[in-house]
Protein backbone atom coordinates (compact mmCIF):
# COMPACT_ATOMS: atom_id res chain seq x y z
CA UNK A 1 0.00 0.00 0.00
CA UNK A 2 1.73 3.19 -0.83
CA UNK A 3 0.76 6.45 0.47
CA UNK A 4 -0.41 8.84 -2.26
CA UNK A 5 -1.67 11.79 -1.01
CA UNK A 6 -3.19 14.40 -3.86
CA UNK A 7 -1.73 18.11 -3.68
CA UNK A 8 -4.48 21.25 -3.54
CA UNK A 9 -2.81 23.89 -5.58
CA UNK A 10 -4.15 27.28 -5.47
CA UNK A 11 -3.57 29.38 -8.20
CA UNK A 12 -2.89 33.46 -8.04
CA UNK A 13 -2.72 35.59 -11.19
CA UNK A 14 0.59 37.89 -10.45
CA UNK A 15 1.16 41.52 -12.62
CA UNK A 16 3.82 43.39 -11.97
CA UNK A 17 4.44 41.26 -8.37
CA UNK A 18 0.94 42.35 -7.27
CA UNK A 19 -2.14 39.67 -7.43
CA UNK A 20 -4.97 40.75 -9.44
CA UNK A 21 -8.41 38.89 -10.30
CA UNK A 22 -9.80 40.34 -6.82
CA UNK A 23 -8.78 37.68 -4.59
CA UNK A 24 -11.43 38.43 -1.73
CA UNK A 25 -10.98 37.15 2.05
CA UNK A 26 -12.37 38.87 4.63
CA UNK A 27 -10.56 40.94 7.04
CA UNK A 28 -7.66 40.85 4.00
CA UNK A 29 -5.09 44.19 4.93
CA UNK A 30 -3.95 43.83 0.95
CA UNK A 31 -5.86 41.83 -1.47
CA UNK A 32 -3.14 42.08 -3.95
CA UNK A 33 0.22 41.52 -1.24
CA UNK A 34 1.26 37.93 -2.83
CA UNK A 35 3.13 37.05 0.30
CA UNK A 36 0.06 37.66 2.73
CA UNK A 37 -2.19 35.58 0.49
CA UNK A 38 0.25 32.71 0.26
CA UNK A 39 0.34 33.15 4.29
CA UNK A 40 -3.27 32.80 4.32
CA UNK A 41 -3.36 29.70 1.72
CA UNK A 42 -0.78 27.85 3.64
CA UNK A 43 -2.91 28.35 6.77
CA UNK A 44 -5.46 26.75 5.14
CA UNK A 45 -3.67 23.78 4.42
CA UNK A 46 -2.61 24.67 0.94
CA UNK A 47 0.05 21.92 -0.13
CA UNK A 48 1.80 24.13 -3.02
CA UNK A 49 0.79 27.75 -4.88
CA UNK A 50 1.27 28.47 -7.97
CA UNK A 51 1.63 32.02 -8.73
CA UNK A 52 1.05 32.90 -13.08
CA UNK A 53 2.57 36.13 -13.88
CA UNK A 54 0.88 37.86 -16.51
CA UNK A 55 2.82 41.01 -16.77
CA UNK A 56 2.92 41.87 -20.45
CA UNK A 57 6.41 43.34 -20.56
CA UNK A 58 9.66 40.86 -20.42
CA UNK A 59 11.39 43.70 -19.63
CA UNK A 60 9.50 44.44 -16.41
CA UNK A 61 9.46 41.51 -15.01
CA UNK A 62 12.10 42.47 -12.37
CA UNK A 63 9.07 42.69 -10.41
CA UNK A 64 8.29 38.99 -10.55
CA UNK A 65 12.04 38.40 -9.30
CA UNK A 66 11.37 40.34 -6.42
CA UNK A 67 7.55 38.86 -5.80
CA UNK A 68 9.18 35.24 -5.88
CA UNK A 69 12.09 36.56 -3.08
CA UNK A 70 9.43 38.17 -1.05
CA UNK A 71 7.34 35.35 -0.48
CA UNK A 72 10.76 32.83 -0.28
CA UNK A 73 11.22 34.60 2.68
CA UNK A 74 8.05 34.28 4.88
CA UNK A 75 6.17 31.12 3.25
CA UNK A 76 7.45 27.51 3.65
CA UNK A 77 5.60 25.69 1.61
CA UNK A 78 6.70 25.01 -2.32
CA UNK A 79 5.87 27.21 -4.92
CA UNK A 80 5.87 27.68 -8.26
CA UNK A 81 5.98 30.77 -10.80
CA UNK A 82 5.10 30.79 -14.80
CA UNK A 83 4.38 33.14 -17.02
CA UNK A 84 7.16 34.70 -19.38
CA UNK A 85 10.21 32.13 -19.01
CA UNK A 86 11.88 31.80 -22.04
CA UNK A 87 15.10 31.28 -21.51
CA UNK A 88 16.85 29.10 -19.09
CA UNK A 89 18.32 32.33 -17.35
CA UNK A 90 14.56 33.38 -16.89
CA UNK A 91 14.83 30.31 -14.66
CA UNK A 92 17.59 30.91 -12.93
CA UNK A 93 16.79 34.26 -11.80
CA UNK A 94 13.27 32.78 -9.98
CA UNK A 95 15.00 29.91 -8.88
CA UNK A 96 17.56 31.78 -7.08
CA UNK A 97 15.35 34.44 -5.86
CA UNK A 98 13.54 31.16 -3.96
CA UNK A 99 10.94 29.61 -6.44
CA UNK A 100 11.25 26.15 -6.05
CA UNK A 101 9.63 25.39 -9.52
CA UNK A 102 9.34 27.09 -13.15
CA UNK A 103 6.19 26.35 -15.34
CA UNK A 104 6.56 27.04 -19.29
CA UNK A 105 4.09 26.69 -21.88
CA UNK A 106 4.33 28.96 -25.03
CA UNK A 107 8.13 29.33 -25.06
CA UNK A 108 8.85 25.20 -24.74
CA UNK A 109 5.89 24.77 -27.77
CA UNK A 110 8.52 27.11 -29.46
CA UNK A 111 11.80 25.87 -28.90
CA UNK A 112 11.20 22.10 -26.62
CA UNK A 113 14.80 21.83 -25.71
CA UNK A 114 13.68 24.30 -23.42
CA UNK A 115 13.15 21.75 -20.77
CA UNK A 116 15.76 19.79 -21.32
CA UNK A 117 18.00 22.03 -20.46
CA UNK A 118 15.64 23.00 -17.63
CA UNK A 119 15.53 20.43 -16.67
CA UNK A 120 19.19 19.50 -16.49
CA UNK A 121 20.83 22.44 -15.16
CA UNK A 122 17.74 22.11 -12.04
CA UNK A 123 16.70 18.92 -12.18
CA UNK A 124 13.19 17.72 -13.22
CA UNK A 125 11.50 18.76 -10.18
CA UNK A 126 12.10 21.78 -11.00
CA UNK A 127 11.05 21.93 -14.17
CA UNK A 128 6.77 22.24 -14.78
CA UNK A 129 5.65 22.00 -18.17
CA UNK A 130 2.21 23.56 -18.39
CA UNK A 131 0.04 22.45 -21.35
CA UNK A 132 -3.39 24.21 -22.48
CA UNK A 133 -5.31 22.08 -24.91
CA UNK A 134 -8.87 22.32 -26.43
CA UNK A 135 -11.02 19.60 -27.88
CA UNK A 136 -9.79 19.49 -31.60
CA UNK A 137 -9.62 16.87 -34.67
CA UNK A 138 -6.05 16.06 -33.75
CA UNK A 139 -5.66 12.23 -32.67
CA UNK A 140 -6.47 12.14 -29.16
CA UNK A 141 -8.93 14.47 -29.70
CA UNK A 142 -7.37 17.18 -27.72
CA UNK A 143 -4.73 20.01 -29.19
CA UNK A 144 -2.08 22.21 -27.57
CA UNK A 145 -3.63 26.02 -27.77
CA UNK A 146 -0.39 28.71 -26.36
CA UNK A 147 -0.50 32.05 -26.37
CA UNK A 148 -3.27 31.62 -23.68
CA UNK A 149 -5.47 29.51 -25.24
CA UNK A 150 -5.68 31.94 -28.31
CA UNK A 151 -3.28 29.85 -30.77
CA UNK A 152 -3.37 26.45 -32.04
CA UNK A 153 -0.44 24.89 -32.22
CA UNK A 154 -2.17 21.54 -34.49
CA UNK A 155 0.17 19.61 -32.00
CA UNK A 156 -1.77 16.52 -30.56
CA UNK A 157 -1.68 17.50 -26.39
CA UNK A 158 -1.03 13.79 -25.72
CA UNK A 159 2.13 13.37 -27.47
CA UNK A 160 3.20 16.90 -26.73
CA UNK A 161 2.69 15.29 -23.01
CA UNK A 162 4.62 12.69 -24.12
CA UNK A 163 7.41 14.43 -25.51
CA UNK A 164 7.76 16.99 -22.41
CA UNK A 165 8.31 14.09 -20.49
CA UNK A 166 10.74 12.60 -22.45
CA UNK A 167 12.61 15.91 -22.48
CA UNK A 168 12.70 16.01 -18.71
CA UNK A 169 9.76 17.64 -17.24
CA UNK A 170 9.17 17.09 -13.68
CA UNK A 171 5.44 17.34 -13.75
CA UNK A 172 2.55 19.07 -16.44
CA UNK A 173 -0.04 21.30 -15.56
CA UNK A 174 -2.85 20.23 -17.85
CA UNK A 175 -4.82 23.32 -18.55
CA UNK A 176 -8.78 22.86 -20.53
CA UNK A 177 -9.08 26.13 -22.18
CA UNK A 178 -12.03 24.62 -23.03
CA UNK A 179 -13.49 24.33 -19.25
CA UNK A 180 -11.21 27.41 -18.06
CA UNK A 181 -13.54 30.12 -16.17
CA UNK A 182 -16.93 28.32 -16.68
CA UNK A 183 -16.90 26.69 -13.32
CA UNK A 184 -18.11 23.31 -15.26
CA UNK A 185 -15.16 21.26 -13.56
CA UNK A 186 -12.67 19.83 -15.37
CA UNK A 187 -12.28 18.13 -18.36
CA UNK A 188 -12.37 14.56 -17.38
CA UNK A 189 -11.75 13.13 -20.77
CA UNK A 190 -8.30 15.20 -21.05
CA UNK A 191 -7.33 15.01 -17.76
CA UNK A 192 -7.17 11.06 -18.19
CA UNK A 193 -6.04 11.04 -21.62
CA UNK A 194 -2.91 12.42 -20.41
CA UNK A 195 -2.28 10.95 -17.02
CA UNK A 196 -2.68 7.56 -18.89
CA UNK A 197 -0.34 8.59 -21.05
CA UNK A 198 2.79 9.78 -18.58
CA UNK A 199 3.96 9.26 -15.63
CA UNK A 200 5.12 11.89 -14.10
CA UNK A 201 2.69 13.92 -11.96
CA UNK A 202 -0.54 15.73 -13.74
CA UNK A 203 -1.92 18.78 -11.77
CA UNK A 204 -5.33 18.87 -13.49
CA UNK A 205 -6.43 22.75 -13.54
CA UNK A 206 -9.57 24.67 -15.84
CA UNK A 207 -13.54 24.89 -14.88
CA UNK A 208 -13.11 24.11 -11.24
CA UNK A 209 -16.69 25.39 -9.55
CA UNK A 210 -17.49 23.18 -6.80
CA UNK A 211 -15.47 21.31 -4.66
CA UNK A 212 -16.75 18.09 -6.09
CA UNK A 213 -15.10 18.69 -9.23
CA UNK A 214 -11.92 18.53 -7.79
CA UNK A 215 -12.93 15.00 -6.48
CA UNK A 216 -13.77 14.33 -9.56
CA UNK A 217 -10.43 15.64 -11.13
CA UNK A 218 -8.93 12.66 -8.99
CA UNK A 219 -10.90 9.90 -8.92
CA UNK A 220 -12.04 9.66 -12.41
CA UNK A 221 -9.47 11.86 -14.69
CA UNK A 222 -6.58 10.09 -12.00
CA UNK A 223 -5.14 13.87 -11.60
CA UNK A 224 -2.11 13.87 -8.56
CA UNK A 225 -2.69 16.94 -8.01
CA UNK A 226 -5.67 19.60 -8.35
CA UNK A 227 -5.65 23.57 -9.32
CA UNK A 228 -7.80 25.94 -8.35
CA UNK A 229 -8.39 29.83 -8.78
CA UNK A 230 -11.50 31.48 -8.40
CA UNK A 231 -13.75 29.08 -5.41
CA UNK A 232 -10.40 29.69 -3.25
CA UNK A 233 -9.93 33.72 -4.29
CA UNK A 234 -13.73 35.26 -3.79
CA UNK A 235 -13.93 33.06 -0.45
CA UNK A 236 -16.52 30.36 -1.30
CA UNK A 237 -14.26 27.89 0.01
CA UNK A 238 -11.20 27.45 2.07
CA UNK A 239 -8.45 25.30 1.16
CA UNK A 240 -9.19 23.48 4.67
CA UNK A 241 -12.67 22.64 3.09
CA UNK A 242 -11.41 21.14 0.04
CA UNK A 243 -9.20 18.94 1.69
CA UNK A 244 -12.44 17.70 3.91
CA UNK A 245 -14.24 17.18 1.05
CA UNK A 246 -11.43 15.12 -0.94
CA UNK A 247 -10.69 13.21 2.41
CA UNK A 248 -14.65 12.46 2.81
CA UNK A 249 -14.70 11.05 -0.72
CA UNK A 250 -11.93 8.63 0.14
CA UNK A 251 -9.15 10.38 -1.61
CA UNK A 252 -6.06 10.75 0.74
CA UNK A 253 -4.50 14.67 1.19
CA UNK A 254 -2.52 16.08 3.89
CA UNK A 255 -5.18 16.74 6.83
CA UNK A 256 -5.82 20.47 7.13
CA UNK A 257 -4.07 21.40 10.56
CA UNK A 258 -1.66 18.74 9.86
CA UNK B 1 5.27 31.38 10.35
CA UNK B 2 7.96 32.90 11.20
CA UNK B 3 9.09 32.72 15.04
CA UNK B 4 10.41 35.62 16.77
CA UNK B 5 14.09 35.81 16.74
CA UNK B 6 15.11 35.54 20.67
CA UNK B 7 18.57 37.21 21.65
CA UNK B 8 20.25 33.77 21.63
CA UNK B 9 20.89 33.65 18.56
CA UNK B 10 23.32 30.44 17.47
CA UNK B 11 24.99 30.72 14.50
CA UNK B 12 24.20 27.87 11.64
CA UNK B 13 26.69 27.77 8.74
CA UNK B 14 24.80 26.42 5.73
CA UNK B 15 27.35 25.10 3.54
CA UNK B 16 26.85 26.53 0.20
CA UNK B 17 28.25 24.62 -2.47
CA UNK B 18 26.69 26.42 -5.51
CA UNK B 19 24.00 24.22 -6.53
CA UNK B 20 20.54 24.00 -6.09
CA UNK B 21 18.01 26.09 -4.14
CA UNK B 22 19.95 26.64 -0.57
CA UNK B 23 18.24 30.36 -0.19
CA UNK B 24 15.11 28.32 1.40
CA UNK B 25 17.37 26.25 3.95
CA UNK B 26 18.95 29.22 4.97
CA UNK B 27 15.68 31.38 5.24
CA UNK B 28 13.87 28.87 7.30
CA UNK B 29 16.78 28.25 10.12
CA UNK B 30 16.66 32.28 9.81
CA UNK B 31 13.14 32.34 10.55
CA UNK B 32 13.24 30.05 13.24
CA UNK B 33 15.84 32.24 15.42
CA UNK B 34 19.42 31.27 14.02
CA UNK B 35 21.51 33.72 13.03
CA UNK B 36 21.76 31.70 9.45
CA UNK B 37 25.25 32.34 7.12
CA UNK B 38 24.96 30.50 3.88
CA UNK B 39 29.04 29.99 3.28
CA UNK B 40 31.76 28.34 2.03
CA UNK B 41 34.19 29.86 4.44
CA UNK B 42 35.95 27.10 6.58
CA UNK B 43 36.72 29.54 8.88
CA UNK B 44 32.92 30.48 9.43
CA UNK B 45 32.13 26.80 9.42
CA UNK B 46 34.66 26.01 12.09
CA UNK B 47 33.26 28.87 14.41
CA UNK B 48 29.51 27.84 13.41
CA UNK B 49 27.66 26.50 16.74
CA UNK B 50 26.04 24.09 13.94
CA UNK B 51 26.77 23.18 10.23
CA UNK B 52 23.72 22.20 7.94
CA UNK B 53 24.19 20.85 4.56
CA UNK B 54 21.26 21.34 2.01
CA UNK B 55 20.65 20.25 -1.25
CA UNK B 56 18.60 19.19 -3.97
CA UNK B 57 20.03 17.59 -7.65
CA UNK B 58 21.62 14.24 -7.83
CA UNK B 59 24.11 12.48 -5.90
CA UNK B 60 27.30 12.45 -8.43
CA UNK B 61 27.05 15.96 -9.12
CA UNK B 62 26.49 16.94 -5.30
CA UNK B 63 29.69 15.08 -3.70
CA UNK B 64 31.99 16.65 -6.90
CA UNK B 65 30.60 20.15 -5.80
CA UNK B 66 31.32 19.45 -2.32
CA UNK B 67 34.78 18.21 -2.96
CA UNK B 68 35.15 21.13 -5.63
CA UNK B 69 34.80 23.49 -2.68
CA UNK B 70 36.48 21.84 0.03
CA UNK B 71 33.72 20.99 1.89
CA UNK B 72 33.30 17.33 1.69
CA UNK B 73 36.53 17.13 4.39
CA UNK B 74 34.92 20.37 6.27
CA UNK B 75 32.09 18.60 6.92
CA UNK B 76 33.73 15.05 8.17
CA UNK B 77 35.74 17.26 10.25
CA UNK B 78 32.93 19.24 11.92
CA UNK B 79 30.87 15.95 12.18
CA UNK B 80 34.27 14.10 13.71
CA UNK B 81 34.55 17.14 16.33
CA UNK B 82 31.17 16.13 17.34
CA UNK B 83 29.43 19.83 16.34
CA UNK B 84 25.87 19.43 15.63
CA UNK B 85 25.34 18.92 11.85
CA UNK B 86 22.28 18.44 9.74
CA UNK B 87 21.69 17.03 6.38
CA UNK B 88 18.59 17.78 4.12
CA UNK B 89 17.40 15.79 1.03
CA UNK B 90 20.62 14.95 -0.95
CA UNK B 91 22.76 16.66 1.85
CA UNK B 92 21.25 13.48 3.89
CA UNK B 93 21.90 11.08 1.06
CA UNK B 94 26.23 11.96 0.82
CA UNK B 95 26.38 11.10 4.50
CA UNK B 96 25.69 7.61 3.58
CA UNK B 97 28.50 5.34 1.88
CA UNK B 98 27.20 5.91 -1.63
CA UNK B 99 24.55 5.53 -3.55
CA UNK B 100 23.29 3.41 -6.81
CA UNK B 101 22.49 7.08 -8.71
CA UNK B 102 26.47 7.04 -8.65
CA UNK B 103 27.89 4.06 -9.13
CA UNK B 104 31.77 4.03 -7.83
CA UNK B 105 31.35 7.55 -5.94
CA UNK B 106 32.06 7.49 -2.30
CA UNK B 107 29.72 9.68 -0.31
CA UNK B 108 30.70 10.79 3.69
CA UNK B 109 30.43 7.25 4.87
CA UNK B 110 29.05 8.65 8.33
CA UNK B 111 26.31 6.32 7.79
CA UNK B 112 27.79 2.90 6.39
CA UNK B 113 24.68 1.43 4.28
CA UNK B 114 23.85 2.29 0.42
CA UNK B 115 21.17 5.04 -1.17
CA UNK B 116 18.83 2.64 -3.26
CA UNK B 117 16.63 3.67 -6.02
CA UNK B 118 13.17 4.06 -5.00
CA UNK B 119 11.03 0.50 -6.36
CA UNK B 120 9.61 1.07 -9.82
CA UNK B 121 5.82 0.19 -8.63
CA UNK B 122 5.51 3.71 -7.74
CA UNK B 123 5.96 7.30 -9.40
CA UNK B 124 9.63 8.48 -9.10
CA UNK B 125 10.33 11.12 -7.89
CA UNK B 126 8.10 10.46 -4.78
CA UNK B 127 6.83 14.65 -5.12
CA UNK B 128 4.45 14.81 -2.74
CA UNK B 129 3.44 15.71 1.07
CA UNK B 130 3.69 12.22 3.11
CA UNK B 131 3.29 11.29 6.93
CA UNK B 132 5.76 10.16 8.92
CA UNK B 133 5.64 6.88 10.91
CA UNK B 134 7.69 8.07 13.63
CA UNK B 135 10.04 5.18 15.74
CA UNK B 136 8.43 4.85 19.56
CA UNK B 137 10.79 7.15 21.65
CA UNK B 138 10.57 10.21 19.72
CA UNK B 139 13.57 11.92 18.53
CA UNK B 140 14.25 15.30 19.38
CA UNK B 141 14.53 16.07 15.88
CA UNK B 142 10.99 15.34 15.94
CA UNK B 143 9.94 16.36 19.21
CA UNK B 144 6.47 18.79 19.67
CA UNK B 145 5.31 17.19 16.40
CA UNK B 146 2.36 15.25 17.36
CA UNK B 147 2.16 11.41 16.14
CA UNK B 148 1.83 11.56 12.65
CA UNK B 149 3.50 14.58 10.84
CA UNK B 150 3.21 15.71 7.09
CA UNK B 151 6.17 16.51 5.52
CA UNK B 152 7.16 17.71 1.89
CA UNK B 153 9.55 14.82 -0.13
CA UNK B 154 10.96 14.99 -3.46
CA UNK B 155 13.27 12.47 -4.60
CA UNK B 156 13.97 9.16 -6.49
CA UNK B 157 16.77 7.71 -4.22
CA UNK B 158 16.27 6.80 -0.54
CA UNK B 159 18.63 5.12 2.39
CA UNK B 160 18.43 1.66 2.57
CA UNK B 161 16.68 0.42 5.77
CA UNK B 162 19.38 0.78 8.74
CA UNK B 163 19.57 1.02 12.54
CA UNK B 164 19.87 5.43 12.89
CA UNK B 165 16.13 5.14 11.49
CA UNK B 166 14.11 8.06 13.52
CA UNK B 167 11.20 8.46 10.80
CA UNK B 168 9.82 6.70 7.74
CA UNK B 169 7.36 6.91 5.25
CA UNK B 170 5.00 4.59 2.92
CA UNK B 171 5.64 5.49 -0.61
CA UNK B 172 6.07 1.94 -2.18
CA UNK B 173 7.85 0.05 0.63
CA UNK B 174 8.96 1.91 4.11
CA UNK B 175 10.85 4.61 2.99
CA UNK B 176 13.90 6.20 5.30
CA UNK B 177 12.67 9.46 6.10
CA UNK B 178 14.65 10.81 9.19
CA UNK B 179 17.85 9.04 10.86
CA UNK B 180 20.49 10.25 13.44
CA UNK B 181 23.69 9.44 15.25
CA UNK B 182 24.92 11.23 17.78
CA UNK B 183 25.60 14.35 16.36
CA UNK B 184 24.10 14.10 12.97
CA UNK B 185 20.59 14.31 12.16
CA UNK B 186 19.68 13.78 8.74
CA UNK B 187 16.09 13.79 6.96
CA UNK B 188 15.33 13.19 3.18
CA UNK B 189 12.33 15.46 3.22
CA UNK B 190 12.76 19.21 3.05
CA UNK B 191 11.71 20.91 6.37
CA UNK B 192 12.30 24.12 5.19
CA UNK B 193 9.59 23.19 2.54
CA UNK B 194 7.54 21.49 5.29
CA UNK B 195 5.45 24.41 6.51
CA UNK B 196 5.03 24.71 10.25
CA UNK B 197 6.29 20.82 10.51
CA UNK B 198 9.06 21.43 8.92
CA UNK B 199 9.99 24.97 10.47
CA UNK B 200 9.57 22.55 14.03
CA UNK B 201 12.32 20.47 13.16
CA UNK B 202 14.45 22.65 11.90
CA UNK B 203 13.65 24.86 15.33
CA UNK B 204 14.51 21.82 17.46
CA UNK B 205 17.95 21.61 15.34
CA UNK B 206 18.65 25.28 16.94
CA UNK B 207 17.39 24.22 20.19
CA UNK B 208 19.83 22.28 20.68
CA UNK B 209 22.84 24.64 19.53
CA UNK B 210 21.82 26.99 22.53
CA UNK B 211 21.18 24.11 24.96
CA UNK B 212 24.65 23.01 24.13
CA UNK B 213 25.97 26.65 23.80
Amino acid sequence: MTLRAIRVIPCLDVDHGRVVKGVNFVDIRDAGDPVELAIRYDEQGADELVFLDITASSGERDTTVDMARAVAEQVFIPFTIGGGIRVVDDARRLLRAGADKVSINTAAVKRPELIAEISREFGAQCCVVAIDARRSDTASGFEVYTHGGRTRTGIDAVVWAREVERLGAGEILLTSMDRDGTRDGFDIALTSAVSDAVNVPIIASGGVGTLDHLVDGVVAGGADAVLAASIFHYGEHTVAEAKETLLAAGVTVRPPGA
Amino acid sequence: MPVAASENRPVVAILDYGIGNLHSAHKGFAAVGADAQLTDDPKIIAEADGVVLPGVGAFGPCMQALRDHGLDSVARERIDAGVPFFGICIGMQVLFAGSQEAPGENGLGIFPEMVRELPDTVKRPQMQWNRLVTESDTHPMLEGLGDDPWMYFVHSYAAEPNPYVVASCDYGTDVVAAVARDNVWACQFHPEKSGLAGLRVLANFVDTLRTRG
